[in-house]
């Protein structure tokens, strides 16, 4: 016990000495807190629509116009061919196309209306379907109201919409919670694992090895200065949250901490397997980059999971950060209760026993 | 000359030696490709949604079997009012549909034109806004379509992507970061390492002029780069089946710019660290992180705030990304990336510029 | 205080693959001896001593260190030794001061006798003024002696020494060997490696490693007479000559 202490103020005496360190553990969440959430809206707006009115009549400018007011789309320009609305496209001028066919009014009144048809960009994916979407969505609005004032009944308030969790559909709440693991895979991988590359590559890790250190005292004294340092990074971006988006956990503090800490005990404990592993610094980085981008892209951080073909959904259940991806949002958005995530609580604790296991025993101190 | 090819030599020994690395620079590009190129999409699909319904009558049923039968919608069985919180919260469903009790009454009602509401109530998980959002769009118009005679809905494409494929989204910034984090971390960290051992200096007091020697270190790895250029395009075109409609000379020239760009910036970084962590943090993570949020790659650039779109413009993958995805995806043209190429090379000669001038004050 | 060899080393092996870095060396080392364990570059010194501290393990062979077996009782060995090791180990980042309570804690000394200890280290290294000097910014004989001083802290049984006074100056070689003298008359048995042979002279017994054999065995003055010799270079000279392995 009084050697792990002798170990773990070495190790804060190291951290606080290293001119970069230190810095870095501020500035990094800083950064990631303040300008990332900016960044990261898939919000999908101004959505550029470039109509082809072949009716040029009330109804169809009717459309034309309700378009327009949308805060979804920009309305670029109306053509009279397809042609030339494809050539925008090509420029990148609009990215969808609505074309109003020849007799939509007449077709209207005459209560068998003629298809809209739509045609989307899709280079980018979501701004494709979900542009698409949208115009279906005011083309079916439209089409009822010309409906009803024709006489004809109007079904719009039939079906009621209520976005729970998330009222106002804030993109900015789904990633926040998201971008605070992303911070916490990076502190608590990279720089344990970093810290001990180090060591090996100085030699300084020799002159330990042939003490008699053990090497659950010495692999501790490594970790638990990232744990702690972990826990304080996250106490401090959960506060600016707060402050700055006014995003506080639906949840509670408990549940998320619970999750954090067994989080960033896998973390590290995969960070020090890594270095233990290597020989040099080169290698334990760029094996240790493979995983972080693994899990940073891979992990429902970024892209959802449910939008993963299914192989790769299979792949996913063996990334820890999963788990905890679903935790944080759960609890911070929905405020679930540990009683209702469980499962995911359970497989991160399977983790984090894992990777810890695996770091004390790829820690050699005779070869 | 013979000294600088001999410095080549050296190099290329260095790096051929260090199996281990070598076999992570060349196999890791083409791993992730792969996962990512196949895994990565934000198409929306697979809602899983619950139904609350007092008294299941025949329309609800074939209300509920129409939103079934939708491939973006799986049904997870009918619930009690009281298990609609639970079921959101701990992830069972994403949605509830809601259907009142009066159901029937109320959509007969609006048959007849009567004013109608709540017939039925969507309550989506919006924690994700994009899913609700699309969720809610696909759900509306299904039970609309369900039972209004009178609207059709319109006919939908999309063009250049027609199965949706986000592959096709995410190769081009997938091979924006790859190459800038390679070519960028194994210069940067082998140069310090050279300083930090020692072996610089005795490098340095020979007659072999500096530059030379950078050059030295730098070919190796602008070769190694290269293959893992030919390996990515192969993927991308016959594994992933990118379209690569425009000009391959095109591709190939203004990938091997970015090549010479990356290796530039790990030489600016190589000057900028004094040891191989730093030069691994700065490389690694000050580089990876804007790549993946500004440049374009996930997160759309129009989306930002002007600030942020301003600072886009100085990250050169943002640019590569760009011409990339126009010369595979849309295939126009070589002259309609001119723009993305001479910004690209002006950034390049800027960064050889200011590398090699910290490079010789490190010197001095 | 008993008698028994304090290292003894029977046959001990180590291969890496095909290749035999030590060569079945055996040898014992007296209580309180200076212990000289010479040979070239690439002898296989470094590797023999790795097994005897427990950082390794041996191949074949047998080998005890303060009375423990070397293949199976590693850590109650590295609780009575001492380990300086060719590169400089100790943490630059760290003061002097600080170097010496991290060691001095990791050997479960307590507070009051690492200070103690500490006090009387830095007086007998004149090391007063830089207890709070980081270490990193010491010259390289004054983190050498430092070394030496923490390796010992702890009053180990056998010190083991691995080139210590590689790339230093003659004033400060000579410093050195004045404390390994004062180690060992504190009842330290010493066990160093070094290519200086006028150091070897210095030894109450050497050893000569020529590719992973020990070639030779016995008092310096011993050595040169068998050789027929006029100092401890020649025999050296005269044993190299057929060595094999060149780095």
């Amino acid at each position: 016990m009084r050697t792990l202490c002798v170990l773990l103020e070495k190790e804060f005496r190291q951290f606080l000495r290293n001119p970069f360190l230190p810095k870095m553990v501020v500035i990094f969440p800083l950064m990631i807190m303040f300008v990332i959430p900016w960044v990261t809206t898939m919000d999908v707006r101004h959505i550029g629509v470039s109509v082809v009115d072949n009716d040029l009549t009330t109804a169809s400018r009717r459309l034309i116009q309700k378009i327009d007011a949308s805060d979804y789309f920009t309305l670029g320009s109306v053509t009279k061919d397809f042609g030339s609305s494809l050539t925008q496209i090509e420029a990148g001028d609009a990215d969808v196309i609505v074309e109003i066919p020849d007799g939509f009014e007449r077709s209207i009144a005459a209560g068998a209306p003629e298809k809209v048809s739509i045609t989307a960009n899709g280079v980018n994916a979501l701004k494709g379907s979900l542009g698409t979407q949208y115009m279906v969505q005011t083309v079916m609005q439209t089409l009822a109201e010309l409906r009803g004032e024709e006489g004809l009944p109007a079904a719009a308030d039939l079906v009621v919409v209520e976005n729970r969790y998330n009222p106002t559909l804030e993109y900015r709440n789904y990633m926040i919670p998201a971008l605070m693991i992303m911070l916490l895979i990076m502190i608590c991988g990279f720089l344990p694992a970093l810290n001990l590359v180090g060591e090996k590559e100085k030699g300084t890790i020799e002159q330990i090895n042939v003490t008699p250190v053990s090497r659950l005292t010495f692999t501790l004294a490594k970790l638990i200065p990232y744990w702690i340092i972990g826990l304080v990074v996250l106490a401090f971006v959960m506060l600016i949250a707060r402050a700055v988006y006014g995003l506080a956990p639906a949840g509670s503090v408990g549940a998320i901490y619970l999750a954090a800490v067994l989080f960033i005990l896998t973390m590290s404990g995969l960070g020090v397997a890594i270095a233990n592993r290597s020989e040099t610094m080169q290698q334990a980085m760029f094996v240790m980059f493979f995983f972080v981008m693994i899990f940073v892209l891979m992990s429902g951080l970024m892209t959802p999971i449910e939008s993963m073909p299914a192989w790769a959904q299979w792949i996913t259940r063996f990334l820890p950060p999963c788990y905890f991806v679903e935790i944080m949002r759960s609890v911070y958005l929905k405020g679930s209760l540990i009683a209702e995530l469980w499962t995911n609580y359970a497989l991160l604790g399977v983790f984090a026993a894992l990777f810890n296991t695996l770091t004390a025993v790829t820690y050699r101190k005779q070869a | 000359m013979g000294g600088f090819l001999s410095f080549v030599k050296k190099e290329t020994l260095h790096i051929v030696r260090d199996r281990r690395t070598m076999m992570i620079a060349l196999l890791m590009p083409v791993v992730q490709i792969l996962l990512f190129g196949f895994a990565l999409s934000t198409e929306i699909n697979n809602i899983d949604f619950a139904v609350t319904s007092p008294n299941r009558t025949e329309a609800v049923r074939r209300q509920v079997e129409r939103i079934a039968a939708n491939p973006y919608f799986t049904f997870k069985g009918y619930i009690a009012p009281n298990e609609i919180d639970n079921a959101l919260r701990s992830g069972r469903a994403d949605a509830v549909a809601v259907f009142a009790d009066d159901y029937d009454r109320q959509t007969a009602a609006t048959e007849r034109g009567e004013p109608a509401e709540k017939a039925v109530q969507l309550i989506f998980d919006a924690s994700n806004p994009n899913n609700a959002a699309a969720g809610a769009g696909y759900m509306q118009s299904i039970l609309l379509a369900g039972r209004q005679t009178g609207a059709a809905a319109p006919e939908t494409r999309l063009l250049y992507n027609p199965q949706m494929k986000s592959a096709y989204n995410f190769v081009p910034g997938i091979m924006g970061l790859i190459f800038i984090l390679i070519c960028a971390m194994l210069t940067s960290v082998s140069i310090v390492r050279e300083e930090e051992t020692g072996t610089m200096e005795v490098l340095l007091v020979s007659p072999v002029r500096p530059i030379r020697i950078i050059f030295a270190k730098m070919i190796p790895y602008f070769l190694l780069s290269c293959l893992n250029l030919v390996s990515i395009l192969l993927l991308a075109r016959f594994v992933l089946g990118m379209p690569m409609s425009g000009s391959l000379a095109g591709l190939v020239g203004i990938s091997l710019l970015y090549l010479m760009l990356a290796l530039a910036l790990g030489l600016l970084i190589s000057t900028l660290a004094n040891n191989q962590v730093t030069a691994m943090l700065i490389s690694g993570m000050l580089l990876m992180l804007p790549i993946i949020m500004l440049s374009g790659m996930v997160f759309p650039i129009e989306n930002m705030p002007g600030i942020l779109q301003g600072v886009s413009c100085i990250i050169p993958a943002r640019w590569y990304i760009e011409a990339v995805r126009k010369l595979m995806i849309e295939g126009v043209p070589f002259a309609d990336v001119l723009r993305e190429v001479l910004i690209l090379a002006a950034m390049t000669a800027v960064l050889i510029g200011v590398a090699l001038r910290k490079f010789n004050d490190k010197l001095e | 205080m008993n008698n028994d060899p304090i290292i003894s080393v029977r046959e001990l092996s180590k291969r890496f693959g095909s290749f035999v870095a030590v060569d079945r060396i055996t040898f014992d080392v007296a209580r309180g001896e200076i212990f000289g364990f010479l040979g070239a570059n690439g002898a296989g010194k470094t590797t023999a001593m790795r097994m005897l501290c427990g950082l390794s393990y041996p191949t074949s062979g047998s080998g005890t260190v303060a009375g423990f077996d070397v293949m199976r009782q590693g850590e109650q060995i590295k609780r009575r030794i001492g380990y300086m090791s060719q590169r400089f180990s100790l943490y630059d980042d760290l003061t002097v001061l600080e170097n010496i309570r991290l060691y001095g804690g990791i050997y479960g000394l307590t507070r009051r006798e690492i200070l103690r200890r500490a006090v009387t280290l830095l007086d007998r290294l004149q090391f007063r003024r830089e207890a709070d000097t980081l270490v990193g910014s010491l010259p390289l004989g004054w983190k050498q002696k430092l070394a030496f001083s923490v390796a010992t802290l702890h009053r180990p049984e056998v010190v083991f020494l691995d080139e210590p006074t590689g790339g230093v100056d003659p004033v400060t070689r000579r410093q050195f060997w004045e404390l390994i003298y004062e180690a060992a008359a504190e009842g330290t048995t010493v066990f160093v490696t070094t290519h200086y042979m006028d150091e070897a002279e210095y030894c109450s017994r050497v050893s000569i490693m020529v590719d992973g054999q020990v070639r030779a065995l016995g008092a310096p003055a011993e050595l040169k007479r068998q050789f027929a010799a006029g100092s401890m270079d020649e025999v050296f000279r005269t044993l190299a000559r057929g060595a094999k392995r060149t780095e």
